[in-house]
């Protein structure tokens, strides 16, 4: 298993955000997790990321206890974050923000890999230059996801990618996903557009108030009536 | 005016202005990455005059040899000061920040008093009175290196921030913690290493200062008022701000000390610094607020 979290319990001071959850990411596959504001996805990623650490529980990563890491070394291990909000550089240019992808890993290739990206997204090759805080949305989202890809992640944890963006460009984002997910790399989505997630997911959870309260293949959540009355207002 | 009179003035103005740009560099990169307005700048400057004197005094080492030994001194210096005590004082509030670097100027600068007194120290080179003959106007040696030295380390700053992976981090975090230590940068790393080299750009000022200068505990305070004042008037965090600030500010004042007399030279570099809070508060090369 690439990624294995068993009763992970965290939060902010007295609070409890994460009460407990228990999920698995096999390699290769797209694990979606679900969830409306406010019930603790942005909380589960960072504690992955070790940016907060867990009150409780313990995360494997490819068989490796990375419960009490630091960041960098979660980072190290190939667990890479694009974060909601993106989160690019502000003042860096685009091919600065692709470079400091590699900071900490995939630096051998990291030309390469430039190109790479670059061929995936036209976009930020016409505007490799240009200072990220002068791109669009969209622009910024796929910068934010190229710039994790320069990290050659082994799990990419993708934090609300269509939050944002035009209808069109959402379209794109969740087929972008699915084809870089065809590449073999494995992705746990963390969404609250549960109809798209669900096309492109192979498994979701479903997160509510920092529990885990559904879980199975897409294909079966798609069909349950009670997710369906919840979160798609069928 | 005379040509005889104004091109040694303009001369000695950029020599002046060199030295205040190089102490006004390590001020707005420590200001600019950590947002922390360092009141101990001028006193750790002091204590790397001492200590350029004491090496010259004590151990016979010329200030422009001490170089290789004061500057990475000064920056383990700051690196420590900066992760062993204001991180663990600050508690992530600027307010804690600034009381915590006036506390250790203040300390730094009564301590100084006590164990070397008030006296005005300063040494002799065998070049201390050397001149470069250009023409038009005589160009003491010391003032001539500090000048090209300053200059130097000004470019190989600018070439570390804007151009290695290391100044990528530092301007990435500068902006964007979460984003940063996202991507496997070690934040807490990078505050030390601004600190580090924000504190070695004063060691490198003392070794080129020292020659054609003095030492005395209070002597930092004229210095850090000059480096805040090139600060905002370059742009707070601004790198080619506080170069051309530091330049400016060398040349009002020679330029003032030249027309209403050297003790009133000062005068126009506060004349400089009101009038840019007037009519441009975000300085000559100040981004927009972050």
């Amino acid at each position: 298993m690439l990624l294995e979290v068993r009763d992970l319990e965290a939060g902010y001071g007295e609070v409890t955000v994460l009460r407990g959850l228990s999920m698995t990411v096999a390699s290769g596959e797209i694990v979606a997790v679900l969830g409306a504001n406010g019930v603790g996805k942005s909380t589960l990623n960072n504690t992955l990321s070790a940016l907060i650490r867990p009150t409780g529980g313990q995360i494997l990563f490819d068989g490796t206890d990375i419960t009490a890491a630091r960041p960098a070394q979660v980072v190290s291990a190939g667990l890479i974050q694009v974060p909601e909000g993106r989160r690019v550089f502000p003042d860096l240019s685009v091919r600065e923000n692709l470079l400091l992808g590699s900071y900490r890993r995939g630096r051998a290739r990291r030309d390469a890999n430039v190109e790479r990206i670059c061929t995936v997204f036209p976009r930020l090759r016409e505007r490799f230059g240009q200072a990220a805080g002068t791109l669009s949305g969209g622009e910024q989202q796929m910068l934010a996801i190229g710039r994790g890809l320069m990290a050659e992640p082994r799990l990419l944890i993708l934090d609300e990618p269509s939050l944002g963006l035009s209808p069109l460009l959402v379209e794109e984002m969740f087929a972008l996903i699915g084809a870089i997910n065809a590449e073999g790399l494995s992705i746990l989505l963390v969404e609250q557009n549960v109809a798209q997630t669900l096309e492109i997911a192979h498994r979701a959870y479903v997160l509510e108030q920092g529990r885990f309260v559904m879980a199975g293949p897409s294909a079966e959540l798609a069909d349950d009536p009670g997710l369906r009355r919840s979160y798609l207002g069928l | 005016m005379t040509a005889s009179l104004l091109v040694p003035a303009l001369v000695n103005g950029l020599t002046t202005g060199a030295i205040y740009a190089l102490v006004a560099l390590g001020l707005t990169l420590i200001y600019g990455v950590l947002h922390i307005i360092n009141f101990a700048h001028g006193s750790l400057l002091m204590v790397a005059l001492y200590g350029v004197y004491f090496l010259n005094t004590g151990l016979g080492i010329d200030p422009y040899l001490a170089l290789p030994i004061a500057v990475p001194a000064f920056f383990i210096l700051g690196y420590f000061l900066q992760r062993g005590v204001i991180e663990h004082t600050a508690h992530g509030r600027d307010q804690n920040i600034l009381l915590v670097t006036l506390g250790l100027s203040i300390i730094l600068d009564n301590l100084a008093l006590y164990f070397w007194r008030s006296d005005t120290r300063t040494i002799d080179v065998p070049y201390g009175f050397d001149v470069i003959d250009i023409g038009v106007a005589l160009i003491p040696v010391p003032r001539a290196v500090a000048f090209g030295a300053a200059l130097g380390i000004a470019a190989l700053l600018w070439f570390l921030i804007g151009r290695t992976d290391l100044g990528r981090a530092i301007r990435a975090v500068a902006r964007e913690r979460q984003g940063a230590r996202l991507m496997g940068i070690d934040v807490e790393h990078i505050y030390g290493l601004c600190f580090g080299i924000g504190t070695a750009t004063l060691a490198a000022a003392a070794c080129l200062l020292l020659p054609s200068f003095y030492v005395t505990p209070q002597v930092g305070h004229a210095f850090v008022l000059v480096a805040f004042t090139t600060v905002v008037l370059g742009g707070m965090g601004s790198f080619t701000g506080a170069l051309v600030g530091g330049l400016i500010l060398g040349l009002v004042e020679s330029a003032g000390g030249l027309i209403l007399g050297e003790s009133l030279g000062q005068i126009g570099i506060f004349i400089i610094f009101i009038l840019v809070l007037l009519f441009r508060p975000t300085g000559l090369f100040g981004g927009k607020p972050a």
